[in-house]
């Protein structure tokens, strides 16, 4: 992409890089070249790299103090809370830091909804994005657990069950799971071990993200490809990296916020009674990022196709680049897919405001409506508009307003090469 | 660039909405009364929370233990800030079991500031069987324990009011306004004047309900004022930076002919 013809100033800095090309790595981050009409909504990507380093290095204390056991881990959160220091500091960023990191990620997803980012050549980045996400979930559900209060242990009741819905062997895999006839120790420690995995899982795929990314650059909001990368992009140091950092501090007073002024705001108060596997609490809820998929679950009567609906709410986003058969990246051109963007957005919101009430009477009539839309939004609606929607003419390069260009670079070079012809 | 400033100003107006409509739906018929240690600047008032300690022990501590409290903690800042001595003194008045000894016999000493609070019974099973099945729960972190807070609690102190009509109760079974459910096991514990204040505070119910209730949310809560302290600091630095890096930003992007 950027050139690779770099060579080192300094003799000690070539005999390095010849055998181990770190400095033309740095070299190709530095200059990588960015579109100049990047808006804020690109900065979400930097803001969830701070978000996962934050989780990791505050993770990383927490554990030191933390004990992993069904009679201990309670008592040792207090421990962490009182007499630690500034452990309540390091406890209350990481809990507020998991939601901080799901408000990034949703920002960060519907931003690539909005601008067709997920579309030709850049479906791999997409699906890397997805399997993230993913693993995200697993990480915040198990990192829930971990306090062992009656939320973490009903909510882990609640959630592995479902894998008893699989037919023939759903009681087995439960049970294998839990690590006995319920949840209890063993499944917190397992728990507790794999939340201490994952995050480093998401490291790897975030390299894998960036690098997927800095194959064919980044997508921008007209969504059409750079044309002249001299006149239409930046390096990204210093300019992006400034504009990365200046999001990041809105972000993080934000953040703040919640850390300093409402740390308990985001959670269950019930979670501060510690578990006891013999009182339900009134209502079983998980944290606000799981609502909507919570609501897709309940508003299914039976069990194992609840479950199925469920994953395949997360695993549709894996073919919406096939699924979206518009040529044009960016809904700034695309009047109609404009207009059902934002229904699903509101659609989306309605499934985690009904995932907060009780699963009856008109709540469950609006998550069922609720939950066939979304359906129907990636499975109907998407692949017809691409076919019958009417686009706005796209202008011919990112930094110039001439409208003419094309949504495919192959095309837009057939366009270059007549005009030059004429 | 407004338009950021506009959705950070949505985001935060956002934040104390939420803040509120949570207090607001479980609260819309508690009680409340002036917290102190409410909003970004709140702090403890040490004196109500020395007395909130004498109600606590004088009355709840008989059924409610505090596990996760040491009686170090009263003396250390941000607290009742008791003075050591006078810590010392509290700890002291209060037996706890140690042991083994060299002879293999558990035995009791007067507790030391090290100690955590002295347990009203010795398991859960005798705090049911002495209290007609009903576990008193441990209160060192009840009011962050209890959606509604420090107003919910605050509320079932004072919420003991005559049953209606058509509701029945068992014996040991009392009504409460505010209690969930409204059926609760313990009596009504507050009445004016049932602790005397060494301070010349006049103990109201209403008053002996604001301090334990004060206390409460300090054991909940201890590092509550250095919270409010270090986060005040860490915004307004976050602030200026902000400032900063954004008139770098101008400054770097003014070199290309694009806004940011």
């Amino acid at each position: 992409m950027s050139d690779h013809n770099y060579t080192p100033s300094s003799k000690f800095g070539k005999w390095f890089n010849d055998r181990l090309p770190l400095l033309t790595l740095a070299n190709h981050l530095t200059d990588y070249p960015t579109p100049k009409n990047l808006n804020y909504w690109w900065t979400f990507g930097g803001i969830l790299t701070f978000c996962l380093i934050t989780q990791i290095i505050t993770g990383l204390v927490l554990a030191m103090h933390y004990i992993a056991h069904a009679d201990l881990a309670f008592s040792s959160v207090e421990h962490i809370m009182r007499d630690v220091n500034y452990g309540w500091l390091i406890r209350y960023i990481h809990a507020n830091g998991a939601s901080m990191f799901f408000l990034a990620v949703y920002i960060h997803i519907f931003r690539s909804l909005f601008y067709g980012s997920y579309k030709a050549p850049r479906e791999i980045i997409w699906i890397l994005g997805i399997m993230i996400y993913l693993l995200m979930m697993a990480a915040a559900f198990m990192g829930y657990v971990l306090p062992w209060g009656q939320m973490s242990f009903w909510g882990a009741t609640v959630i592995t069950n479902l894998f008893s819905a699989i037919p023939l062997v759903g009681e087995s895999i439960t049970t294998w799971l839990w690590g006995g006839y319920s949840v209890d120790n063993p499944t917190l420690t397992r728990f507790f071990t794999l939340h201490y995995l994952i995050p480093f899982l998401i490291l790897g795929l975030v390299v894998l993200h960036i690098w997927a990314l800095h194959v064919p650059g980044n997508n921008n909001p007209v969504g059409i490809d750079i044309q002249k990368p001299s006149k239409d992009t930046v390096p990204f140091h210093p300019y992006i990296v400034i504009k990365d950092l200046f999001a990041l501090l809105l972000f993080m007073i934000v953040f703040a916020f919640f850390v300093f002024y409402s740390p308990n705001i985001l959670g269950h108060a019930d979670n501060y009674i510690e578990a006891n596997p013999l009182v339900t609490p009134a209502h079983i809820v998980p944290e606000w990022y799981l609502l909507p998929f919570y609501a897709i679950l309940r508003s299914i009567p039976d069990k194992l196709l609840g479950v199925v609906a469920m994953l395949s709410a997360i695993f549709i986003l894996a073919a919406l680049p096939w699924l979206d058969t518009s040529k044009v990246r960016s809904a700034v051109f695309r009047p109609l897919y404009k207009q059902f963007y934002w229904i699903l957005v509101i659609d989306v919101l309605i499934l985690g405001y009904v995932g907060a009430m009780p699963a009856e009477g008109l709540y469950l009539l609006i998550a069922r409506v609720a939950t066939a839309y979304y359906f129907l939004h990636f499975l109907l609606i998407l692949p017809i508009l691409g076919k019958i929607e009417k686009t706005t003419p796209l202008p011919l390069s990112i930094t110039s307003p001439v409208l003419g260009g094309s949504a495919d670079l192959a095309m837009a070079k057939n366009i270059d090469v007549r005009k030059e012809k004429l | 660039m407004q338009r950021i400033f506009k959705i950070l100003f949505f985001l935060l107006i956002l934040n104390t909405n939420f803040a509120n409509s949570i207090s607001a739906e479980n609260s819309s018929k508690l009680l409340t009364t002036d917290w102190s240690f409410k909003g970004p600047f709140g702090k403890f008032d040490r004196a109500s929370l020395q007395r909130g300690y004498q109600v606590y022990n004088e009355v709840c501590a008989s059924c409610h233990s505090l596990k996760y409290v040491s009686y170090r903690n009263l003396s250390e800042k941000g607290g009742p800030e008791f003075s050591v001595k006078e810590a010392k003194a509290i700890a002291a008045s209060f037996e706890i079991t140690d042991g083994p000894n060299q002879d293999g016999e558990m035995f009791t000493r007067p507790a030391k500031l090290s100690d955590k609070f002295a347990m009203p019974y010795s398991n859960e099973e005798e705090a049911k069987s002495a209290n007609g099945g009903a576990y008193p729960p441990d209160m060192s972190v009840l009011v962050k324990a209890r959606a509604g807070g420090a107003d919910y609690i605050y509320s079932v102190l004072l919420g003991y009011v005559d049953p209606p009509e058509n509701i029945k109760l068992d014996d040991g079974v009392y009504y409460n306004k505010y209690m969930y459910g409204n059926k609760i096991k313990m009596p009504k514990q507050l009445s004016d004047d049932l602790v005397e204040y060494s301070d010349g505070t006049n103990a109201t119910e209403e008053q002996m309900a604001k301090d334990v209730v004060s206390f409460l949310m300090w054991t909940a809560e201890p590092h509550l004022e250095q919270r409010h302290k270090t986060g005040f600091r860490a915004i307004v630095y976050l602030i200026i930076l902000t400032v900063l890096v954004y008139f770098s930003m101008k400054k770097i992007w003014s070199r290309v002919e694009t806004n940011v």
